[in-house]
Order: C-alpha cells, then structure tokens, then sequence
C-alpha cells in the first residue's frame, strides 16, 4: 500500500495515572475511508488530539503527511471536525466560512462548500438560529473548506435525523472518492459500515479489531452462551457456532455465531448443564471474541 | 454526486506548501472577533452602554463649573478607562474561558490559525472598542458638556486607553484559561469592580478614604487612570511612573497568563 498520509505508531497515551491508548497503531491513507469505532471513552477522541497535533503521546509517534501533526504546513493540508459543544453564535454561516477560509492558502469557493454541506438556504442565517443537524453541518463546511487532503470527523453525524445523516454520508463518500483520506469517529456501527473501507475497534484505549465492515460486522453479531457444564473447553470448541471459549472450573462462557445450533449441541452433549444464559455478544465482546485478548467481565 | 467529484479536486502538489496571505489573516480574524462581541448585547451593554450611562448621570447632568476640574472632562477619561479594561477583561476572561470550555478554541488550534493571530485578534478588538468608548463619551462630552481639549489631548487619551488594555488583556486572559465559564463573569466582576473603584475611576482618588488611597498604587487601573488624566492635562503626574506601572503589570499579567495557559492546557 502506499505511504500513509497520517499514522500513529506504537502510541499510548496517558492522562496522568490513567491510560486513555495502550500501544496504538493506525495509519490512514489517501482514499479510504477508516472508521474508528468504539464506545465513548474508548479512546477515540484521544486518537484523533494526537493525530491532529492537539496532544503529543507520552511514548510512540504521531505523523501527519510525514511530519509532526503541530507543524503548520501539514495543519494547512488536514481538515477537522471536532465535537464542539457551543460555536460562537452572532456570526453567521457564511462569516465564519469565509475566516475560516482565509486560514489556508488554497481554499474552496464558499459557494461549493455550502452546497456540499448543505447549508445553502441557511448561510446567512447567525449559529444561533441553526438547528442541531444544521450545526454540525456547518462545523463539517469549516472543516473541509480548505480543500484538505486529509478530513478528521470526531463523531460528526451527533444531532442529526436519519435524512440528514445519509446526506452527509454521501457527501463524505464522495470526498473520500476524490482521492482524499477520511477518519470518522463514532460509536454506530452502522455508520461506520454505511462510509468506512476500514473500521478499527477500539477499547478501553487498545485496537480491539481491525478489518473491512463485513468482518466486523460478522462479529458483532455475535451471541455468547453462559453456563456451568463439566465439559472440557477442547469439546466446547468443536461446538457448532462456537468461536471462543473462556472461564474457569466449570463455569464457562462461549462466544458463537450460532447461539441455537451452540445450545442444542450443548445440551444434547451435557445434561448436567446448569445456569444457562444467551446473551448479545454486544459490540463490545464481538470485539473481543475477534482478539480473544481479554476476560469475561471486559464489557462496561 | 459525480458532478461534485470532477469539481472536487485536490491541491496541486505545488501548492501544497503555498503559505495563506498572512495579513489578510490577521485582519479578518480580528474583523470577525470584533463583529462577535459587537453583536452580543451584554457585551456591548457591559462595555460600551455602562459608561456611556455613568457619564450622561455624572458626567453631564451633575456637570457643575467649579474650581476643579469640570465632571465632563475628568470622568471623560477615567469612564473611558473603566470601559476599555472592561471591554479587556470581559473579552478575555469569559470569552477565552467560553471558547475553552465549548472545544471552540481547540477547532481554532487544530485549524491552521497561528496562535498570534488567535491573541492579536482579540487585543486589538479591545483597542478598537476602547476607541469606540472614547469617541462616544467625546461626542456627548463636546456637545454637551462643553469639553475642549487640544488636539494633542486627545491623541493622548486615545492612545492611552487603546495601549493603556494589554496589561488588562493578560489578566483577562489569566481568567479565561483558568476559571470555567460559570464562574468566569463572578470573577471578572470582583476583579474590575472594587479595582475600579479603588483605582479612582468612578470618583476622584483624592476624595477616596486614605487606606483606599495607599492600595491604589498597586491597583493597575490608577495608573491608566492618571495616565489618562495626565494625557489631558487634568493632574500634574509625569506619565513616566505611570507608565513604568503599566508595564510592570504587563509583565504580571503575561506571567499570569502564562501560568495559567501551563497549568490548564494538556
């Protein structure tokens, strides 16, 4: 694959004694579109401060097009959303496009950015009078205004409905298609499925999963099967479904594919079993049934 | 959607390194911040329409010749002093501390905005306000209160409140990078109200108390004050000390600043 247009190598990140990323690799390339999945506080905001320049890691690089993410050649080449809870608000669409634009040296027509984002009818209308959608739409026209190569979104489609949401879907779609790098955070998988070549799961600050949407979205859809059964993990592993086996003693948890072809053979193989118990895998022990990393008490 | 795709294309690789016109800049982020504030009532109100009220109440109407010199032409430039260290701190201390807390000024870092260009703006946003704050209280001191200064006088008000709100902005800024919004405008308050007081910008240090009177040497708005009133030929001061003051207090508040950008940004 070619060069990285933006990387994290070997990162971690400390917040005094807490470990917001453990040991992160990412590297994102012109193109594509990586998502980065996970729930809040996993670490995704972090990840996006230290490749935008905002943090530099405690140990591990960050490099933006092959340089550190504060230098201000590489800043002019990167656009970037942020959750931004309140947006000085006596200016208007239009006025903070056109500051904004002054900040790069190739920037968008104004006229081009606002009908990308959708934002024509109300570009002369004060932040204050913006619908929610129409905010983050707004904060999405900053960041791409400069005409940059490479589009940060930290959790941009927050506040938006359905119809709205599938607009800036497509929209980012076709900036990604233009040849531009894109990394999306967020915690809906089916965002990321609906925009991401790539989607890397994160955890608790570690890469939990890194694959196409079709991998991860196998995984999510996971099921696990809990219960006390004096068969030993070998057997439980040949179980139809099944793609992870952990616990102790007797008492054993399963991740499967298949939870009812997983529990008839389980009961048909072990009449002893005892306080059986079919639970979503949820997001969250889908990703770690794909590492296999961690314990059964890992989902918050 | 594939119309979008032929229009959309990247930066040539020329002038990937092309470098924005800087000037143009600077001007438009400093145009912008002053159009925000003059769009925001309790701002204005704040900063421009409390001494503009202070003034026509004790300025015009308790306007009485006497021996000394006349209300009009001194609280003239002691309320242009309490408007633009105002326009200083309110700016600064709850405006900084608001776009702290909202990740507004995190957008502006991560945007290829030097950080000069962040800080200057919002400077020279206040020099423009306190401009705008001397010439309205000129206005309403000519007209009617029958004020005469000499040309000279009057660049030397002007220049000394526009200069006159660096120290303020670095204690604003103090504020704004260490308290959060809530608290901000509380805080902003208890530092500009009784300073202003003690600093003889509501009524005349000589008819303060005498322990008020001791701590106004150490009170940054009486220098500026004096400062002012010196420019206009009101009190005999040199404007030297004054100055020396000033400067003294810029130092302090850029350590201040300093400290508190330090103590509070990752």
């Amino acid at each position: 694959m070619s060069t990285p247009v933006a990387e994290l190598v070997s990162v971690s990140y400390r917040y005094g004694e807490v470990a917001a990323l453990t040991d992160v690799d990412l590297a994102l390339y012109a193109g594509h579109v990586t998502a980065l999945l996970g729930p809040n506080g996993a670490g995704k905001t972090t990840a996006v401060s230290l490749l935008t320049g905002l943090m530099r890691p405690t140990t591990g690089e960050a490099r933006l097009f092959g340089t550190d993410p504060r230098s201000m050649p590489a800043r002019r080449r990167m656009g970037v959303m942020l959750q931004v809870s309140r947006v000085p608000d006596t200016l208007t669409v239009r006025e903070h496009l056109h500051l904004f634009s002054a900040y790069y040296p190739t920037p968008l027509a104004s006229r081009q950015v606002l009908t990308l984002a959708g934002l024509e009818p109300v570009a002369d209308r004060r932040f204050s009078a913006l619908s929610g959608g129409q905010k983050q739409r707004a904060l999405f026209a900053l960041a791409i205004c400069g005409n940059p190569e490479l589009l940060f979104l930290d959790e941009p489609t927050v506040g938006m409905d359905v119809e709205a949401r599938r607009g800036f879907w497509q929209t980012v779609r076709a900036f990604a298609a233009s040849g531009r790098a894109v990394l999306l955070t967020t915690h809906y998988l089916e965002e990321a499925d609906a925009l991401a070549n790539r989607i890397v799961v994160i955890n608790r600050g570690r890469v939990v999963a890194d694959g196409r949407p079709e991998q991860i979205k196998a995984a999510a859809a996971d099921r696990q099967v809990i219960c006390r059964t004096q068969l030993a993990h070998g057997t439980l592993r040949e179980l139809p479904g099944v793609t992870c086996v952990e616990g102790q003693g007797d008492r054993v948890r399963l991740v499967t594919r298949d939870a009812e072809a997983t529990t008839r053979a389980l009961l048909s193989a072990d009449e002893s079993v005892d306080g059986l118990e079919v639970r979503s895998a949820g997001l969250e022990d889908g990703f770690l049934a794909l590492t296999g990393a961690d314990g059964p008490r890992a989902a918050a | 959607m594939t119309a979008m795709s032929t229009t959309l294309a990247l930066p040539d690789l020329d002038r990937r390194t092309a470098v924005p016109r800087l000037f143009r800049l600077y001007v438009l982020e400093t145009w912008y911040e002053f159009l925000k504030l003059l769009r925001q009532p309790h701002y204005i109100g704040g900063v421009v329409a409390f001494p503009v009220m202070f003034y026509l109440l004790f300025g015009l109407s308790l306007n009485r010749s006497g021996t000394g010199p006349k209300a009009a032409e001194y609280l003239l430039a002691s309320y242009s002093v309490f408007g633009v260290v105002t326009a200083a701190l309110f700016a600064f201390g709850v405006g900084v501390s608001t776009e702290r807390a909202s990740g507004w000024m995190l957008l502006k870092q991560a945007a290829p905005l030097p950080t000069p260009a962040y800080l200057c703006s919002k400077v020279v946003t206040c020099m423009l306000f306190g401009g705008v704050i001397v010439a309205l209280l000129a206005l309403l001191g000519v007209t009617a209160g029958g004020v005469r200064f000499s040309a000279g006088a009057w660049a030397g008000l002007f220049a000394s409140v526009m200069l006159g709100c660096i120290p303020f902005c670095l204690f604003g800024l103090a504020v704004g990078y260490s308290i959060p919004p809530a608290g901000a405008p509380g805080i902003v308050n208890l530092l500009n109200l009784p300073l202003a007081f003690a600093g003889g910008l509501w009524m005349p240090h000589e008819v303060l108390p005498r322990p008020v009177q001791a701590i106004a040497q150490f009170v940054p708005q009486h220098h500026l004050g004096r400062l002012a009133l010196s420019a206009v030929r009101l009190v005999p001061d040199p404007p030297g000390p004054h100055v020396a003051a000033l400067g003294v207090a810029t130092l302090m508040g850029l350590a201040c600043a300093t400290l508190a950008y330090r103590h509070n940004s990752r």
